[in-house]
């Protein structure tokens, strides 16, 4: 029981008519693992969460979750899983505290119980002060730590949070990792999606990058940066760049292992940045402006489509 | 895991009662006042050039038809705009679906809701109405039995049609095609035999008409015109078809 | 362009029939939104419609002929020109609180107009013009079948179009000026309830007279009273000079009604 992988996926495929969303992907994820599936809107990330959520069937391929068969067993799943959806589905006429203990009842459990947990994870996701109040006048950072709360009310097996932080700011983000890092360091299995590397960066032990409904890249943050990219990034501006970055490369040829000439700068790869930035000014050429940076799963991203995450 | 104590219905339940604490003021007018006024305006004022209906006052003729049309009233109210309320804007069904509760669970916790909501209405209602001197038969106890299958024979279907649409302004075309004509010219206010043979079909068609005559029969103490099993026969058939489809539109838009 | 400028806010200060016109039309867009909007429109004059058949003529069955300030008439006869009020006030009212309200709170559709020269009065002339053409629709269909049904003769059908405009005028521009009150949708329920009630007891199914004093009395403070008396009167042919009494009433209601509703626009949205 203790190997066994809490989500198993082989050859897994979602379609829509003729879209199809996730075109044959493998998956495992270990007991008291961080996973990541990382990628742009439309990758599929959303889809593979749904069919791992059991609230979508999929098309075809082997799923498992938790041992048991989604298609056949998704109450005895779901009654052992903790969902953030992308989309707050926080119930807008019902307290801060009411939507805890209403989904807990949800599970089964008794009044008692459900009161019992909504105040400890109130306290948890440090929302005690606004228990009696609406939902609606929270931030969206108020928000999404409700229903991280309200997903582990049952005290799930698995928790699935798909896309926890978008359209947060800066800071709600920063204390929402920081709630999360508390509870894989419980050892609940995390399972995301994100769009942003840094949040992949911070959460995930593992992580799939995902592109086109397939997986084009699977392993740690670092391995994956080990593999795909350099130790260091070199950025470059010209100030005529804009239409000149290909002649520029070109120029820059050999400076580190890889040049990438974007719309706006040209990136190079190199193991030691301070070294191939000498070997550009020897090469008299002037850039504007200069950053010498550590490689991120941006660059991954972009050494392995060709085109840059943010969308 | 956890130990299920509680039948996930019940838990749909217990969070319907949980909203209706907090808005049950506004409720009280629709379900309770406005009969009321109905029962003043057109049962006593116009009843004062009726006079008298079938052997009995025209009052005491229409307290079961707007009694039934209330229970109408109550079904239509809670399982249209409420129901696609909970999966495009609030999306509570959807956050429902993540947890062992099921399709049918959400479907039953809200019927059996609003069974409640209609019997709290209908008993306030036949209260008023005892003061009007307006039911005629210790049987009137059984009207609230006819409502309970009443709503859900209003409810379930509505609540489908509330499940498969994606747009609210088809809850104003059902009101104004459905809902009031059957109202108006299901037997409330005058008996369905008044009304053209070509249309008097349309009315048998209604399950209001189902209701209205059975709870008439219980107020003034008679017995229907058709077997009373046929009109809880046919209430029953669209209990039982309404459940089936709105348990099938649930899990249709539930699971992709 | 310096001339404009220092033109303008005398200009502004007019109202412009321009700048209405540029409401309604917005108001006209909105209604391309799809057919669904179109029906629901269309199909709002059924209701009054559905009312004259089953209490007028249902109901009307077996009331037989109705004596009223000694003029004997069927039951029907009776009840047709107050579902025409009523539909007049209902048509416009629907307008002018929920879809008001509606484009004043959530939509924000109001600020946007602000933004340009459109001034809160003509924001509120624009939709109530707009809300009355709709009303107006529905009651000019109502006419005709009264006509056909044989409840009005044609002229005077003629006769009580204009009155069924100014019933919706006078009710859009109190709807409108309640609507700048109103908290949320909970605050509908009670205007649905206050509508409703009025249409109850207005003497639109049996003759305020028969109410006790006290009750009658009310009823005659209360609006739709007035708007179904004179138009009652006009189908009937019975006009008389009480009638200018219920016309009084209702030019108060659409002074009363644009001043107010403008008033507030102005305070809640140009601060």
């Amino acid at each position: 029981m203790a190997d066994q992988p809490l989500i198993f996926a082989r050859d897994l495929v979602k379609r829509f008519g003729d879209f199809t969303a996730v075109n044959g992907i493998d998956l495992e994820v270990a007991p008291g693992e961080a996973f990541g599936f990382l990628g742009p809107n439309g990758a599929g990330k959303s889809s593979t969460m749904r069919m791992i959520g059991c609230v979508s069937v999929p098309t075809s391929g082997q799923l498992r979750i938790l041992g048991m068969d989604p298609a056949r067993e998704g109450t005895a799943i779901r009654a052992r899983l903790g969902v953030c959806p992308q989309l707050d589905n926080l119930d807008p006429d019902l307290t801060v505290r009411e939507n805890l203990t209403t989904y807990a009842r949800y599970f089964g459990l008794s009044r008692a119980e459900s009161g019992r947990r909504a105040d400890e994870l109130l306290e948890f996701v440090r929302l005690s002060d606004r228990a009696k109040g609406k939902v609606e006048p929270l931030s969206g950072g108020m928000k999404r730590r409700l229903t991280i709360a309200r997903a582990l009310v049952n005290e799930p097996d698995l928790v699935l949070l798909d896309e926890p932080t978008t359209g947060l700011d800066p800071q709600a983000r920063h204390l929402l990792w920081e709630r999360l890092f508390r509870l894989k360091q419980r050892g609940t299995t995390l399972v995301l999606t994100t769009h942003y590397m840094d949040e992949a960066e911070q959460l995930c032990d593992r992580l799939v990058v995902m592109d086109g409904g397939k997986i084009i890249a699977s392993g740690s943050p670092r391995s994956l940066i080990e593999t795909y990219s350099t130790a260091e990034v070199l950025e470059l501006r010209f100030p005529d760049g804009l239409d000149l970055n290909g002649d520029y490369a070109a120029k820059l040829e050999g400076v580190g292992e890889r040049i990438d000439p974007l719309p706006d700068r040209v990136l190079v790869y190199a193991d030691d940045g301070d070294a191939a930035l000498a070997e550009v000014h020897r090469r008299g050429l002037t850039p504007s402006s200069v950053l010498v940076r550590r490689s991120t799963l941006e660059d991954v991203f972009l050494q392995l489509t060709g085109r840059t995450l943010v969308d | 895991m956890t130990a299920g104590t509680l039948h996930p219905t019940l838990a749909v339940f217990g969070r319907q009662l949980a909203l209706y604490r907090r808005l049950w003021q506004a409720s009280v007018f629709s379900s309770f006042v406005l009969p009321v006024l109905f029962l003043v305006s057109i049962g006593i004022g116009v009843g004062r050039y009726v006079g008298t209906l079938e052997g009995v006052d025209y009052l005491a003729w229409i307290v079961p038809g707007v009694l039934a049309s209330t229970v109408l009233q109550i079904s239509m109210g809670e399982s249209t705009y409420a129901v696609l309320g909970d999966f495009k804007w609030s999306r509570a069904y959807h956050a429902m679906r993540a947890t062992p509760v099921r399709p049918v669970d959400i479907v039953c916790g809200h019927l059996l809701y609003l069974v409640l909501r209609a019997e709290v209405a209908v008993v306030a209602f036949l209260l008023v109405v005892v003061f009007f001197g307006g039911l005629h038969s210790p049987w009137s106890l059984v009207a609230p039995l006819v409502c309970a299958v009443l709503t859900v024979a209003t409810a379930a279907p509505v609540t489908a049609f509330a499940a498969a649409i994606d747009h609210d302004s088809y809850f104003a075309l059902l009101y104004r095609f459905v809902v009031i004509p059957s109202t108006l010219f299901a037997g409330v206010f005058f008996p369905v035999e008044q009304l053209p043979a070509v249309v008097r079909p349309l009315a048998y068609a209604s399950p209001l008409w189902h209701g209205v005559e059975l709870c008439r029969a219980a107020t003034l103490g008679r017995v229907t015109a058709w077997p009373p099993v046929v009109h809880v026969g046919y209430l029953l058939l669209w209990a039982v078809g309404g459940v089936t489809l709105a348990v099938l539109a649930f899990k249709r838009r539930l699971e992709d | 362009m310096l001339t404009t400028f220092v033109a303008s806010p005398a200009r502004v200060t007019r109202v412009s029939s321009g700048r209405v016109g540029a409401v309604i039309n917005r108001n006209v867009g909105a209604l391309r939104s799809g057919p669904s909007y179109w029906i629901v429109l269309l199909s709002g004059f059924f209701e009054p419609l559905l009312y004259l058949l089953s209490i007028g003529v249902g109901v009307g069955a077996l009331v037989g002929a109705l004596t009223v300030d000694g003029r004997s008439m069927s039951y029907a006869a009776f009840v047709a020109p107050a579902m025409l009020a009523v539909s007049a006030m209902t048509g416009v009212l629907a307008e002018t609180t929920f879809n008001f309200f509606h484009k004043f709170k959530y939509a924000k559709t109001f600020e946007a107009v602000l933004a340009t020269p459109v001034r809160p009065i003509e924001i509120a002339l624009g939709e109530l013009v707009w809300a009355v053409t709709r009303g107006s629709f529905y009651t000019a269909i109502f006419l005709v079948v009264m006509a056909v049904m044989g409840l009005t003769t044609p002229g005077l059908a003629l006769a009580a179009f204009p009155a069924t405009v100014l019933v919706g005028l006078a009710f859009g521009a109190v709807g409108m000026a309640v609507s700048t009150l109103m908290r949320g949708w909970q605050d509908f329920d009670l205007l649905n309830i206050g509508q409703f009630a009025l249409f109850l007891f207005s003497g639109t199914f049996s003759p305020v007279r028969d109410y006790p004093l006290v009750m009658e009395i009310l009823i005659q403070v209360t609006p739709l009273y007035h708007a179904v008396e004179l138009v009652r009167a006009l189908c009937l042919g019975a006009i008389g000079l009480g009638s200018l009494v219920h016309v009084a009433y209702l030019a108060v209601m659409i002074a009363g009604g644009l001043w107010f509703a403008s008033r507030r626009l102005t305070r809640m949205l140009c601060v």
